[in-house]
């Protein structure tokens, strides 16, 4: 019998167990640290700046010592629009708001459309099953670039343009090849003999679906949502033609915020940023455990 | 009735015949034991009584009903899958409840019979857990518990034992066979493994190459093996199987030329019906009994490996014709590598094959 495993409330919440420097060594973990901290530093740069006054932004050499302002982030959301004038709002919260929703809904159904083809396609293989799938990966094929104007022409015919559906459409299914495609793979690999016993226990195939099939393979759900989310969270091309007023999202709005007559607000771009990294960072963080489980999937043969 | 009935069951993939005419009758409370090497169509033969593959022809009747149309989840059979097939998300209780599911019974009468199986089976302290959280043996143990918690038409058996060690295994077969007797259900139970066979079973079936090739009881197969497979499959170790010259019988005496020697066999009367041709004699290992001079009676081998198993020693000899000779002796006779044997059959336990391979037997 194997004595059950205790769990701390760390752990439970996503943190994963500190197993110590023992194993690797503090060479190796110095040389690690190492290079994470060159990776990260361009991050590190931005949250940095984003609490630097606007001189301070500009001093050459670099300053990392500084006395850090919160103006930057109050000016995100509140600021002047010119010299003198009174502080005016941003529409930032509406912005931020749009990026969540968007990204959040599309993400959601394609997970849950992609994941029901996924399935189909793994376990109802269709005459040509492979053709369907290599299909739905030539829309992936050609940068987004090419497929923009008939996409505007698209959605202008269809009054979508600057709407929520719109929009929100268009990413989901921008997402679905990526997520039919991973999901399939994670399909592929699960045992079948668990299917067929809970079909001969008397499961109708919807049951073995959810209560079956599905739970095995929450971590590679884990991953394609992250992996969604990120590359939904930062597209700007599609955002930035169709996108209201009303609907427009934060990579688009930031790219608005360059200019100005005194020149880059680098500290507040940097505030902007700052804020924007939080969502991903916190959705990555509390999904690590199946992150890693999803990515590394298939990767050791049992 | 809980019976279980194939008629000429049949299934191709593609040009390939993994099941060629399976005929089997499982009577209520019996267990029949389908046996053979790998690929011989076993476990193909139980997947189609389960419904997860279909027939291409051939009839598979269930308690007195025709199943080939209905899938798995409609025909009320219970299988316990070689890699036990547990539900990963579902902790212990929870994956012996799961075939209640659509019997829509009170949660009182859930936890009731989940609590019944699980007294029966030793799990009652591990219902909390997930199968990853669990031993091989205890995963076994959950996977028959999931299979007896209903009243199913049969019990299909795919291999239950094969991940188990030899002790679980000892253990297990026992437990298997005791929880069995007190469900009088038609059971199959696909194997590899003899030894599992011959204790498990009321009857086997010996496969091979898709085709049923005996079906007796274990005493049966083991003492009157239709075929030459079936006699060089079954026993531990292999039977002796020689080709040799048949030369005639007179009473129940056969003469048999092993190379240049001619030797006096007792054989079954039947052989009388043979005609001068090749035929294959079967000898038990255990049915040599060495004798300390030559005579018309013995053959003549050469020890060359001795290997002892404890209470017997088994000895591969090398015959005068080049025959590979296995013979088992007890500890107490002693013999050194190289030594030459004269063995005399057993003639109540020497077996004669036509030139198809089938047992002369009257």
């Amino acid at each position: 019998m194997t004595p059950e495993p205790s769990v701390s409330l760390a752990e439970r919440i996503g943190f994963r167990r500190p197993s110590g420097v023992g194993e690797a060594g503090w060479g190796r973990t110095f040389v690690a640290a190492v290079i994470s901290f060159i990776y990260f530093f361009p991050v590190l740069w931005i949250i940095l700046t984003a609490f630097k006054t606007f001189n301070d932004t500009l001093a050459i050499p670099p300053k990392f010592i500084f006395t850090p302002t919160l103006e930057n982030f109050v000016g995100v959301f509140s600021r002047p629009y010119s010299a003198g004038a009174d502080a005016q709002a941003t529409n930032f919260d509406l912005y931020f708001f749009n990026s969540i929703f968007i990204a959040g809904t599309s993400v959601f159904l394609a997970l849950v459309i992609g994941t029901l083809a996924a399935f189909g396609f793994s376990r109802y293989p269709l005459k040509g099953n492979d053709t369907y799938l290599f299909i739905i990966l030539t829309t992936r094929m050609l940068p987004a670039i090419v497929v923009i104007i008939p996409v505007i022409l698209m959605l202008r015919v269809t009054g979508l343009a600057g709407s929520y559906l719109g929009i929100i459409a268009l990413y989901t299914a921008f997402n679905l090849p990526f997520t039919i495609w991973m999901m399939k793979s994670f399909f592929d690999e699960i045992s079948l003999d668990v299917e067929d016993a809970a079909r001969i226990d008397g499961s109708s195939d919807t049951r073995v679906f959810l209560k079956i099939s599905l739970p095995q393979v929450v971590a590679g759900l884990a991953a394609t949502a992250v992996f969604g989310l990120i590359l939904t969270w930062n597209e700007y091309l599609f955002a930035l033609l169709l996108t209201g007023v009303e609907t427009r999202t934060v990579p688009v709005a930031m790219a608005q915020t360059i200019g100005g007559d005194i020149g880059v607000r680098w500290g507040l771009l940097a505030a902007i940023e700052t804020l924007f990294l939080i969502p991903v960072i916190l959705v990555t963080f509390f999904l690590q455990n199946h992150l890693l489980r999803g990515v590394t999937f298939g990767t050791i043969k049992r | 009735m809980s019976t279980i009935e194939l008629r000429k069951l049949t299934k191709k993939f593609g040009d390939f015949v993994a099941v060629k005419d399976a005929d089997l009758n499982v009577a209520a409370g019996e267990v029949v034991c389908l046996l053979g090497p790998s690929g011989c169509g076993k476990t193909t033969t139980l997947r189609m009584i389960a419904g997860l593959e279909s027939a291409t022809h051939g009839d598979i009747i269930v308690a007195g009903r025709r199943m080939n149309d209905l899938p798995p989840e409609r025909r009320d059979i219970a299988m316990v899958f070689q890699f036990y097939a547990l539900y990963p998300a579902l902790p212990v209780g929870e994956n012996i409840a799961f075939p209640l599911h659509y019997e829509r019974l009170s949660n009182a009468e859930i936890k009731r019979r989940v609590t019944r199986v699980a007294k029966l089976l030793h799990l009652e302290t591990i219902l909390d857990r997930l199968p990853g959280q669990i031993s091989e043996g205890e995963k076994q143990r959950v996977a028959v518990a999931r299979a007896i918690i209903r009243d199913p038409n049969c019990f299909l058996f795919d291999e239950p034992l094969s991940r188990l060690d030899v002790e679980l295994r000892q253990s297990m077969r026992g437990q298997i066979k005791e929880v069995l007797a007190g469900l009088s259900k038609a059971t199959v139970i696909v194997t590899h493994d003899q030894l599992e066979a011959l204790t498990m079973a009321d009857r086997i079936a010996i496969m091979r190459d898709g085709v049923i090739e005996q079906i007796a009881t274990p005493h049966e197969v083991f003492a009157r093996p239709a075929n030459v497979f079936v006699a060089s499959f079954i026993g531990t170790p292999q039977m002796n199987l020689m080709e040799v010259d048949f030369r005639g019988v007179e009473g129940r005496k056969a003469s048999i030329g092993i190379d240049s020697k001619t030797v006096d066999v007792e054989v079954d009367a039947a052989a009388k019906k043979l005609g001068l041709s090749r035929v294959t004699i079967g000898i038990r290992p255990r049915a040599l009994l060495p004798r300390s001079e030559s005579g018309r009676d013995t053959i003549s081998a050469q020890a060359e490996l001795i290997e002892p198993m404890g209470a017997e020693t088994l000895i591969h000899a090398r015959g005068e014709a080049g025959h590979d000779i296995r013979v088992v002796v007890p500890r107490e006779v002693k013999v050194r590598i190289g030594e030459k044997l004269h063995l005399k059959p057993d003639p109540r336990q020497t077996h004669i094959f036509d030139a198809q391979g089938r047992a002369v037997r009257s």
